[in-house]
């Protein structure tokens, strides 16, 4: 019993009325944890109830305090017949149970109803005694923290990142089980409602557990997801990246976390790691760590003494030299052992993480991605998830065989998702082939200091560029050139990842956000038949999405993509496949060739002038889009490069392949063969629609920018004013002219007319950018599709937004001067130094600023927003890790809501617009009044998972099913930062100090 | 290609700043949107257009509810507002058009009333709907003041959130509909709303109940509202200052001692002079019939009639109006037999303000 829940009901507010006759209200308020239920007294004839309830406790175990949500329910009594809901509040109190985290759960939460929506609000305080619980075979995870964000949360630092984990439970649903006949809507809903928290409490507490036998305390990049699977059950899966955090502002915190795993290194040995030379090839390494600056605590250098498998791997390091004899191949060759080692044990060298801790990603090797299509049958014993576990332990096989096939051995950046129409669903996985940088991957602190100097040698910005693998062994057919900025490394002519950019990549000009479209009919078929056909034509899409992004990029005149998203999305009678990406002219690549045209009937005169006509368009096209995304490399002759640019051809960094049932593989090879990639041939009128269609994408009006990643290159002067939003559109086809062609030109309308609706809303803040811009789309039914578009809308100062030339060593700097992380490594001279130098969201630099003794005025003033005698306090969203112009004290938890509305009155609801535009603006609500309730003024790393709609307008009737997750934090304006220094400041001081005293 | 769900949905609710969604459907603020240019200014199109304006619309409609008790606005939870665009939202939500306000003033705010809009609306050129949320904002607004105590504005100002301009344009009209003043007469169709309002904040600061300060003693017998019924007492004592034209001495010896202090500073001084007893006659008269409602109700056909209708046909100049209104109501302090005073500086002084201000063209 280690545990102690304490619920306190205070009062309500803006109730409905629940009796017509008096116009009132006899509220009272029932409260549920587990099986236990308390109620509040009667509060007569009021619409703003004051219960002020005692203390009700709870006394349950921390496994169920981690799977169950508190559930308070709000009734009307009534004398004579049975009480009337008015509605529900589900509490997640997985917040309360890790220290660092809330204390207190208290404030106003909407009372929400499945068919009503929000029905008045309710003030509920919730607090829980933890007790210290010493066995060791306990099923709970309680004190692992949970983080949506994809990059190490900006109050702590990675100390391990250990890797993946992930999990799924399963379920029936209550929807399709044989009681949903008799129960009303409600019931129903309220019933799914409560088993989708129970399942996804239960799966945390799974993943947690697995993170703490990986000995961990963290998991980053957490994404849950669920597959509505019908009649065949109800999927709740979740992967994320295990690590070892310590919290930046806590010296106390800090100091055992150190000591601990030094000590455990000695006694066990970690169990799935007998190889010994995981924790040593920081010596092994030909450097010395003398040079560095920094001084190893104490802490460090005792690990070190007692590590006595030192020498065992010098060997090695000669073996590196074997594999490649240009420069840097030793160091290449050196990591990619070390790093071998260090994942090798590992079913999974997986990373869900988009951005990294500076020196973690060493190479990139290009976007691996598989697909399977699977046929769904009941699952029959929810208690052994094996063919679900089965079928994404296949995908995940073939990601590793694919990054191994590219020369790497971990994959960052790596999701996964599902697309289910009826008994046909289609898993993906997809992420970026990587070579990392063992240090963080293992008891890395020793090894930190090395690889650190190391790393300083290698050439800064252009090396996660460099190719992975072999030149003369290369898994397909690319082009390769000497680096354009440090002239010593290969590097390919394009590159796709599905991370964010590496803040230090020097980049030249703006990025923009590049989508491909496509659809592609499909017969309506049953089971095998249908899988079979879904099968065929996947690589069909992703030659045509990969295509398509490729020409899309050359007319953009960049040469990467950032942050690429491929959504295959199956419907009865159709597919859809949506690319998104962020387009960016890395400096250390070569530039793009152009497109060129080439007709099949050479003959024709007016068929050549036709051609030609296209062919001027492309070329002004590329030359606007260079001038606007202000992509202006320096010029560079041949021969200093040496190897002169041969014809240029497309090549793929996209290694896919898909499995249907039967488990057949496909391979495909995307690069095209020998076809010259640049050159579109225009041989029919298809090919023809496709360059004109490359065409019709509009630029965004002037003063905009978009992008899918956390961050836009070329912009770096965000100020305060955000706004988060999501929009949603359903079309519906006319079913007589369903062509291809005709489908692909309503897609691309759709989402371009969408883009073109959110520029036009959004125009007040220009100068804006659309930050991470996420399309989901769905098909619903026969000739319905759905898109749904989250993003932030971020003001910058247009006046400093001129100044995008930097070089690259300041770029570097300011890497230094806005990672946290970095302040603890760096000795503090450099911290200041950079100082004058960090254009870039200068939130994070304040710590810096703080700090340093030489925090000089180079701080922007931002106007706080007028924050008059409001009395709901602000909570802004955004689906992006950091708050432009503030500064993140502290994570309040996880936020994982799911929510299902229904109405029977759609028509008087306003119709499905009204009915959807309401529910999303309900959710918001939810959101922020549960942030808000846990002390926190933000949700970071915001994002709507699912956005389910189901509309039968002749029986009047809709529902919706909406799944967001996101991190509850406290963010301090810098500005306030300034003001009232006694706050954070201090504490953010402490590390520094206490580790000095360390070090000395 | 039909779009079957269109929304936009943003943390922070955006709020349109023209604030068209008041009145009209959505095709007529699409109309109004093109109209004012803003197609060319952003290079969108109609359809973007459309879209905006719906979600614009759908917002509102949500809000609506909300916007009829605007402290809720300010607690609720569903829609994010920034403080200044939810007092954008409340002041163009409870705006009112000059035309409209017109009709309606001093009408009592029923279902009968309500009724006449669908007339109004066609003779003001005002949406039908605009028409019908102006006017339930009146009864709303009076419904809620109604019953309190306490200053009729401020009043307005708590339960309304509305700026201190239009909380007093709504104190007019709620205590316009509250005494029934005709305002519809031919003869005041001149006047503005404006005219009135001042009148209104004229008469709420001096001849109510509240104005006197006066607490009621015992407040279950005290019926009347401090600020919106005018003072019972104060009218009936009105009947008092008949003597002023009664008494046939008092009004030569009144009719000297203005005429005195004017010679030489009046253009119209003959004119004055010839005209001075039926003017006093009317003025006071009119104060001495306010005993009945029919008669408050008349007040400013009377004052037109009496007053400012025969200056007017003389050609008085706004300033020897001042200038007489001014020597007539101070010279009555040198009347030594009239012992009401205060009586009469509490009725001149309101009614030489309203006065000044209904007389022009």
């Amino acid at each position: 019993m280690p545990g102690k829940l304490k619920v306190k009901i205070v009062a309500g507010r803006h109730l409905p009325v629940m009796d017509r006759a008096s116009d009132l209200t006899d509220a009272f308020v029932e409260v549920k944890f587990g099986n236990t239920t308390f109620k509040t007294d009667v509060y007569l004839k009021s619409l703003n109830p004051q219960w002020n309830s005692e203390w009700f406790k709870f006394e349950v175990d921390d496994e169920d305090l981690q799977d169950e949500p508190l559930q308070i329910t709000v009734l009307d009594h009534d004398t004579y017949s049975a009480n009337d809901a008015i509605g529900k509040v589900y509490i997640d109190i997985d917040p309360l149970l890790y220290s660092e985290a809330a204390t207190v759960i208290s404030g106003w939460f909407p009372i929400y109803d499945t068919i009503h929506g929000i029905r008045g609000e309710i003030n509920v305080v919730v607090k829980v005694d933890l007790f210290n619980d010493l066995n060791r075979f306990r099923q709970s995870s309680c004190g692992v923290k949970f983080f949506c964000t994809t990059s190490i949360p900006k109050c702590y630092r990675a100390v391990i990142i250990h890797g993946f984990v992930e999990e799924l439970v399963v379920n029936e649903d209550p929807e399709y089980q044989w009681i949903d006949r008799i129960r009303t809507p409600r019931a129903s809903n309220e019933a799914r409602q409560r088993l989708i928290s129970l399942m996804s409490g239960e799966l945390q507490r799974k993943i947690g557990l697995k993170v703490l036998e990986m000995r961990g305390n963290a998991v980053v990049g957490y994404l849950q997801c669920f597959d509505l699977e019908g009649e065949s059950g109800l999927v709740v899966r979740a992967i994320g990246t295990a690590c070892t955090l310590d919290k930046l502002s806590s010296p106390a915190a800090f100091l055992p976390a150190c000591n601990s795993p030094s000590k455990d290194m000695k006694e066990i040995p970690f169990n799935e790691d007998p190889n010994p030379n995981t924790h040593s090839s920081g010596p092994s390494t030909p450097l010395k760590n003398q040079t560095y600056s920094f001084s190893p605590s104490k802490s460090y250098s005792r690990q070190s003494s007692s590590s006595d498998t030192d020498l065992s791997l010098t060997p090695k390091t000669g073996m590196g030299s074997g594999s490649a004899g240009k420069e840097g191949g030793p160091f290449k060759a050196l990591l990619r052992q070390q790093t071998q080692s260090a994942l090798e044990q590992r079913e999974f060298p997986f990373f869900t993480l988009t951005a990294f801790p500076p020196g973690f990603l060493v190479h990139v090797g290009g976007v691996v991605s598989a697909r399977s299509v699977k046929l769904l049958d009941r699952i029959h014993n929810p208690d052994e998830p094996e063919t679900r576990d089965a079928w994404w332990a296949e995908i995940r096989q073939e990601i590793k065989s694919h990054a191994k096939a590219l020369g790497c051995h971990a994959v960052v950046g790596y999701s996964e998702s599902t697309s289910i129409c009826e008994e046909v669903c289609i898993l993906s996985a997809s992420g970026t082939a990587a070579v990392l940088n063992p240090r963080f991957l293992q008891d890395g602190t020793v090894e930190g200091c090395l690889e650190q100097r190391l790393e300083e040698n290698l050439p800064i910005g252009c090396g996660f560029c460099h190719i992975p693998y072999d030149e003369l062994n290369m898994p397909f057919p690319a082009h390769l050139t000497y680096c354009y900025n440090c002239r010593k490394q290969k590097v390919p002519d394009v590159l796709f990842t599905t991370i964010d950019l590496p803040t230090d990549a020097a980049v030249i000009g703006k990025g923009c956000l590049i989508q491909a479209r496509l659809c592609r009919l499909k017969k309506k078929a049953q089971a095998e038949a249908n899988a079979t056909a879904i099968s065929n034509l996947l690589p069909f899409m992703e030659y045509e999405v990969h295509t398509q992004l490729m020409n899309k990029l050359k007319l953009k005149g960049m040469n990467a993509l950032f942050g690429l998203r491929i959504q295959i999305t199956v419907g009865e009678n159709m597919l859809m496949g949506l690319a998104s990406a962020t387009g960016v002219y890395l400096a250390a690549l070569p530039t793009p060739g152009g497109i060129q045209i080439a007709g099949k009937t050479p003959n024709d005169g007016s068929y050549e002038q036709h051609i030609s006509h296209m062919q001027k368009k492309i070329n002004d096209t590329i030359a606007k889009n260079k001038e606007l995304y202000e992509i202006n490399p320096p010029e560079i002759s041949e021969e200093i490069i040496g190897s002169p640019i041969p014809e240029p051809r497309q090549r793929s960094r996209l290694l896919r392949s898909q499995s249907e049932s039967s488990d057949e593989v496909t391979e495909l090879d995307l690069s095209h063969g020998k076809k010259d990639a640049f050159v579109l041939e225009i041989d029919d009128t298809d090919a023809m629609e496709d360059v004109h269609s490359l065409l019709t994408d509009v630029p965004p009006p002037s003063g905009f920018y978009s992008c899918n990643t956390e961050i836009m290159p070329g912009i770096n002067n965000w100020t305060s004013e955000i706004q988060m939003f999501t929009s949603v559109r359903v079309i519906r086809l006319s079913s007589l002219n369903l062509t291809n062609q005709a489908l692909n030109k309503n897609f691309n309308d759709l989402c371009e007319n969408l883009l073109k609706s959110l520029y036009f809303k959004l125009r007040s803040m220009i100068p804006c950018c659309l930050c991470h811009v996420n399309f989901t789309v769905s098909l619903p039914e026969d000739e319905l599709i759905q898109v749904t578009v989250t993003a932030v809308a971020i003001t910058f100062d247009k006046n400093q937004a001129l100044q995008t030339t930097k070089t690259h060593v300041e770029k570097s700097l300011q890497r230094a001067s806005t990672d946290n992380e970095e302040l603890l490594q760096f000795p503090l001279e450099l911290c200041s130094d950079s100082l004058p130098s960090h254009p870039f969201p200068p939130a994070k630099a304040v710590t810096v600023e703080k700090a340093s003794p030489m925090g000089e005025g180079n701080f922007r003033n931002r106007s706080a927003p007028p924050c008059a005698n409001s009395t709901v306090g602000v909570v802004k969203m955004t689906p992006l890790s950091f708050i432009p112009g503030a500064k993140i004290t502290k994570y309040l938890g996880i936020i994982n809501m799911f929510f299902i509305r229904e109405t029977t009155s759609l028509r008087e609801e306003g119709g499905v617009s009204g009915f959807l535009h309401a529910f999303i603006a309900e959710v918001f609500a939810m959101v922020r009044a549960h942030v808000a309730a846990l002390g926190g003024n933000a949700v970071v790393s915001y994002i709507m998972k699912q956005c389910v709609f189901m509309e039968n307008p002749n029986k009047n009737q809709a529902q919706c099913l909406i799944n967001v997750s996101g991190d509850a934090v406290v963010f301090v304006r810098e500005s306030d930062l300034e003001v009232v220094p006694t706050q954070q400041p201090t504490a953010n001081c402490q590390p520094l100090c206490t580790e000095g005293e360390v070090t000395t | 290609m039909t779009s079957e769900l269109d929304i936009f949905v943003g943390n922070t609710t955006l709020i349109d700043e023209d604030g068209l969604w008041v009145g009209g459907t959505v095709s007529d603020a699409v109309a109004l949107r093109v109209r004012s240019g803003i197609l060319e200014q952003t290079g969108a199109t109609a359809a973007v257009l459309q879209s905006d304006t719906m979600d614009h619309y759908r917002t509102f409609h949500m809000l609506e509810r909300l916007l009829h008790a605007p402290p809720k606005l300010l607690h609720q939870l569903i829609f994010q507002i920034p403080p200044s665009r939810q007092a954008l939202l409340i002041e163009r939500y409870y705006a009112f058009d000059e035309a409209f306000v017109r009709e309606v003033l001093g009408k009592k705010l029923s279902k009968g009333t309500k009724k006449d809009l669908d007339d109004i609306s066609p003779k003001t050129g005002i949406t039908l709907k605009s028409c019908r949320r102006q006017f339930d904002n009146f009864k709303r607004v009076f419904k809620v003041v109604e019953e309190m105590r306490g200053s009729l504005v401020d009043n307005i100002q708590q339960h309304f959130l509305l700026s201190d301009r239009l909380a007093r344009d709504y104190a007019a009209i709620v205590f316009f509909a509250n005494n029934r003043f005709e305002t519809g007469k031919k003869k005041l169709q001149y006047l503005s709303f404006g005219d009135f309002a001042f009148c209104a904040e004229l008469m709420i600061q001096n001849w109510t109940l509240g104005a006197v300060g006066e607490a009621p003693t015992d407040p279950d017998s005290q019926m009347d509202d401090m600020d919106m019924d005018l003072d019972k007492e104060f009218l009936q004592d009105l009947k008092e200052l008949k003597v002023l034209v009664a008494d046939k001495d008092l009004l030569d010896l009144h009719k000297s001692l203005v005429c005195t202090a004017l010679r030489g500073k009046l253009g119209v001084f003959s004119e004055m002079e010839a005209n001075f007893k039926n003017l006093s006659r009317g003025l006071v008269n009119v104060a001495a019939k306010l005993t009945h409602n029919k008669d408050v109700r008349d007040l400013f056909v009377d004052l037109v009639e009496k007053f400012v209708e025969p200056c007017r046909s003389d050609h008085w100049p706004l300033n020897d109006v001042r200038l007489f209104l001014n020597q007539y109501s101070a010279s009555v302090h040198s009347l030594d037999g009239f012992r009401h005073q205060a009586l009469w500086d509490r009725y001149m002084g309101t009614l030489r303000g309203c006065l000044l201000r209904l007389y022009h063209d």
